[in-house]
C-alpha cells in the first residue's frame, strides 16, 4: 500500500493562504442567494400592492437587515472582483497561435462591471 | 444523463455567477438605499410597477433572479461538499429545490404585475 499522507476533510482550506481564499470566493454564493431571495421578495410586494410593497420596504430598513444588506453588499463586491479575476482561466481566448493575456480579458470585464453598474446607478437614481 | 444534468448545470452556475457579478453589486447598493428609508426615485411603489410591467425588464428580471439562484444553489453544494459534508444529496435537493421554488415564484409574480 502506498502511503497516503492524512488530509482533514472539513478544514484543509486552512491550511494554506491560497485554498481559504478560494473557499470564502465559494462561499461567496451563499450571498448572491440572499440578495436573490431579497430581490423576488420585492418582486413579490410589488406584485400584490402598495401596502405589502410598504412592508417590504420597512422590512429592509429592519436593524438585522441592515447589517445582512451591508454584508451582503461588501460580498457582492467581492465576488464580482473574484469573478472576473478568474474569468480568463476559465474563458481563455486564443487568438492564432497565441492566448489573449488574461489581464485583458479581466480587464475588459471590469470596464463593463463599472460602466453598467454606473449605468445602472443612474437609472435608478442613487446620484 | 448524469453528464448532461452535469453539463446543463455548469452552464447555469456559470451564466449566474457571470451576470451577478456584473449586476449584484450595484442591485445590493439600490437594496441598501432604500433600506435606509431614502429609496432612489425608481422605488417608489408606481415607478417599480410601472418597470416590471415592461415586457423586457420582466424577463431581465426573471432570468436573474433565477440564474443567481441556481448560481448559488450549485455553487454552494460544492462548496459544502468541499468543507466536508458528505449529505450530498440532502444538501442538492435543498439547495435545487428553493432555485426551483424561486424559479417559479418569480414567473409568477412577474405574470401577477
Amino acid at each position: 500500500m502506498a502511503y497516503v499522507r492524512p488530509v482533514s476533510k472539513t478544514t484543509w482550506y486552512l491550511a494554506k493562504r491560497s485554498y481559504t481564499v478560494h473557499m470564502l470566493q465559494e462561499l461567496t454564493s451563499l450571498f448572491v442567494g440572499i440578495l436573490a431571495l431579497i430581490l423576488l421578495w420585492g418582486i413579490s410586494a410589488v406584485a400584490r400592492g402598495p401596502e405589502v410593497y410598504r412592508g417590504f420596504l420597512d422590512g429592509l430598513a429592519g436593524p438585522g437587515m441592515i447589517v445582512l444588506l451591508w454584508v451582503t453588499t461588501v460580498v457582492m463586491f467581492y465576488h464580482a472582483i473574484a469573478w472576473f479575476s478568474v474569468t480568463p482561466k476559465a474563458m481563455p481566448v486564443q487568438r492564432g497561435e497565441v492566448f489573449v493575456p488574461g489581464s485583458i480579458i479581466a480587464g475588459a470585464h471590469y470596464v463593463i462591471w463599472f460602466v453598467l453598474s454606473l449605468a445602472i446607478l443612474l437609472l435608478a437614481g442613487v446620484f | 444523463m448524469a453528464k448532461i444534468n452535469k453539463a446543463l448545470f455548469w452552464s447555469l452556475f456559470a451564466a449566474g455567477g457571470t451576470l451577478t457579478a456584473f449586476v449584484f453589486p450595484a442591485l445590493a447598493v439600490i437594496v441598501l438605499f432604500a433600506a435606509y428609508g431614502s429609496p432612489p426615485e425608481i422605488m417608489g411603489f408606481d415607478q417599480m410597477r410601472g418597470l416590471l410591467s415592461n415586457w423586457f425588464v420582466k424577463m431581465v428580471a426573471f432570468g436573474t433572479v433565477a440564474l443567481a439562484l441556481w448560481h448559488a444553489a450549485h455553487r454552494l453544494r460544492t462548496a459544502l461538499h468541499g468543507m466536508g459534508l458528505r449529505a450530498d444529496g440532502a444538501v442538492a435537493v435543498v439547495g435545487y429545490g428553493v432555485a426551483l421554488i424561486g424559479t417559479l415564484l418569480s414567473a409568477y409574480y412577474l405574470l401577477q404585475i
